[in-house]
């Protein structure tokens, strides 16, 4: 009986859906909304809940003056409409502190899980670099590595799919009102995550990363510096053409990612500098590491729902 | 100034500030005999890691010589009165390095943060401050903010489990009356069982007169290094400290005439131009720009054509804080692209 009205419903949502995945937000905050700012405009993802766990919070308040159902006791109060609402994608961003469980709960209704927290239970993905392998296996949870990570890594792979990168190096200059509390109070997991990332996407066989924060007023535009170290004499018009090709890919979803300075060749060094200045929807447009995340969260759930429509890849069965 | 009696801790950082200087090369025999002589001559806490503290070993800021590691390693059994501290910059450097520096034997590790950014120091003060170490909170580019802002991310590093706090000028920036606000407003201020220490640099030739006048509003350490080898102009010069100290009835516990030979004998041979204050070092302090900038500004000026003291004042007028010498290399292409040298 089950596995017939299972049958039945998904012809029905197959009739009747368009080709649009419905989501839910975990985490009203800054990053929660400025995601559903940009949700609104996605031609392939429909926002439907915010979710968060204080009712007075301002987030929910917005998200529920901007036509989206809320909930304010956390993902446990949205799990009974999870199915009703065919909710088929989820961004948290929440800490990486509550990602394991909320995770877990979500995926075993068929949610595919965007983590925008540094949890990192699931793959990295780097739109530009890894999101057509992930979207193509279906990965149920991706992560978004960082904000440094989601500016520099492109670089890393500019240069490493041109030759072999030796050692790979990061640093991103973020402006002081652009870290939260929770990035601050385990700024380690920056450093780790990321340099993490900057081997296994970026494609260095070493990585390293750094962290800056300046208080400067006005708040200065989110800066990177990408340095390489190729194992053999860098081949120069490759890696500029290569760099410049990637800098567009980036620019697809984030279009203030700038190439300000580069690639500059000293030796077998490689040096790349960033600006990346935000859209400014919800947050600041100098808070270009913040809306990095949030284009890059996006850009991955529409390329699995692109994927879905395409039939390249079938979302899990409900019943 | 009326300092006679007090009791102050010196803190040498030719070894680790110096290494600025040294673009990161000094050797492992250099760290060895530098840091026993000064033990011998009495020099109670020395500093021993990269420039930029554990982990600071990187293209940013310089491949060293060797390893935090291999430092650490050849001094600390060295050392037979001495303590060796270790600098650590959230950011740059982990908590994996943390831990490598205590089963290495370090006693003391210092947190360093920029002024207003001391809330990402919480895990490794606790962490430290758990192991029982002498913890240290380090608030850089002190001359940026006011003295009540100073206190109020002091007392957050107080509260995370500092047992002294620091007010750095990283930039040879303070002139005398500034140290003694701030360094006056965190003794009053701060629990009596935490320990207020300042950290100077040489640029505007203020270093000797500051650290005087934060003994004189309450400091109990002070750093300087031996010979003056550090970033800039180099720290407040130990030897000649001592012996200022010394004439105004302070007891440091150093032996004055060793610790004049460590300079005179040891230290300047290690030097690879001499550390006074030029007029680069000289636009740090009155820019107030971060010291370890000085030679990255004066490399650009070599590969881009743009005068060195051009740019440090744009860092300065940008607001830069420590851990941004990338921007130094970034900001020589873009001026140098606008003068149409490339």
């Amino acid at each position: 009986m089950q596995a017939i009205g299972q049958a039945i419903k998904q012809e029905y949502v197959e009739l009747t859906m368009s080709k649009k995945l419905k989501a839910v937000i975990i985490g009203p905050g800054n990053i929660g909304t400025d995601l559903l700012m940009k949700m609104q405009r996605s031609e392939w993802i429909e926002p439907v809940w915010m979710v968060g766990i204080d009712p007075e919070s301002e987030g929910l308040k917005r998200a529920a003056e901007m036509g989206i159902k809320t909930c304010a006791t956390g993902v446990d109060g949205l799990l009974p409409h999870v199915i009703e609402d065919d909710i088929r994608v989820a961004f948290d961003a929440t800490s990486a502190y509550v990602h394991a469980e909320n995770s877990r709960k979500l995926n075993e209704l068929g949610v595919i899980m965007i983590d925008l927290t540094p949890a990192a239970i699931g793959p990295f993905c780097v739109p530009p670099v890894n999101l057509t392998d992930h979207a193509k296996n279906l990965e149920m949870n991706v992560n978004m590595v960082t904000c440094g990570g989601q500016a520099t890594i492109p670089m890393v792979a500019a240069v490493s799919r041109v030759q072999p990168v030796e050692y790979g190096e990061i640093v991103a200059t973020v402006s002081s009102r652009s870290v939260g509390p929770g990035t601050r109070q385990n700024i380690d997991e920056f450093t780790r995550t990321t340099s993490g990332a900057v081997e296994q996407i970026g494609g260095a066989k070493r990585g390293k990363a750094i962290i800056v924060i300046n208080p400067a007023e006005p708040p200065l535009m989110m800066r990177d510096t990408i340095h390489c170290l190729t194992e053999s004499e860098p081949d120069q018009a490759a890696i500029t053409e290569s760099v410049h090709a990637m800098v567009k890919e980036v620019q697809k979803y984030v279009p203030g990612y700038t190439l300000v300075n580069g690639p500059v060749f000293d030796g077998n060094k490689v040096s790349c500098f960033m600006q990346v200045e935000g859209l400014g929807d919800f947050l600041p447009k100098y808070a270009g590491n913040l809306d990095i995340m949030t284009a890059a969260g996006l850009r991955t759930a529409e390329m699995f729902a692109e994927e879905a429509a395409n039939g390249t890849i079938t979302l899990p069965a409900r019943g | 100034m009326n300092l006679n009696g007090k009791k102050v801790t010196l803190h040498d950082m030719s070894l680790r500030d110096g290494m600025h200087a040294k673009r990161h090369q000094i050797s492992l025999d250099e760290m060895v005999n530098v840091a026993t002589a000064m033990d011998d001559a009495g020099m109670p806490l020395i500093e021993v890691t990269h420039g930029d503290g554990l982990g600071g070993a990187s293209l940013n800021y310089g491949f060293p010589a060797h390893t935090d590691e291999e430092y650490l390693g050849a001094v600390v059994p060295k050392m037979k009165n001495a303590k060796i501290s270790a600098l650590l910059l959230p950011g740059i450097g982990t908590l994996d390095h943390l831990k490598m520096a205590k089963d290495l034997g370090v006693s003391t590790i210092r947190v360093a943060t920029h002024c207003t950014e001391a809330d990402v120091s919480e895990q490794h003060i606790g962490m430290a401050a758990k192991m029982e170490l002498d913890t240290v909170g380090f608030l850089m580019m002190a001359h940026m903010v006011s003295p009540e802002k100073i206190l109020e991310q002091a007392k957050l590093m107080v509260s995370y489990g500092a047992n002294c706090i620091y007010a750095t000028d990283s930039a040879g920036y303070m002139l005398p009356d500034e140290v003694t606000a701030k360094i006056g407003l965190l003794r009053a201020e701060l629990p009596s069982n935490v320990e207020v220490g300042f950290h100077g640099h040489h640029n505007m030739g203020m270093a000797i007169a500051n650290s005087l006048a934060a003994i004189d509003a309450g400091a109990s350490r002070i750093d300087g290094s031996v010979a003056g080898l550090g970033a800039g102009a180099g720290n407040t010069p130990l030897e000649v400290f001592c012996a200022v100290l010394d004439r105004m009835g302070v007891d440091t516990g150093i032996d004055l005439y060793k610790i004049m030979d460590v300079a005179e004998d040891l230290v300047v041979p290690m030097m690879d131009q001499p550390i006074r204050v030029d007029r680069d070092a000289l636009t740090l302090g009155y820019a107030g720009v971060y010291s370890s900038f000085l030679l990255f500004a004066q490399r650009a000026q070599k590969k881009y054509g743009i005068p060195a003291r051009d740019i440090l004042l744009e860092l300065g007028r940008r607001g830069t804080v420590g851990g941004q010498e990338d921007m130094i290399e970034d900001l020589a292409l873009t001026m140098a692209k606008e003068k149409g040298l490339i």
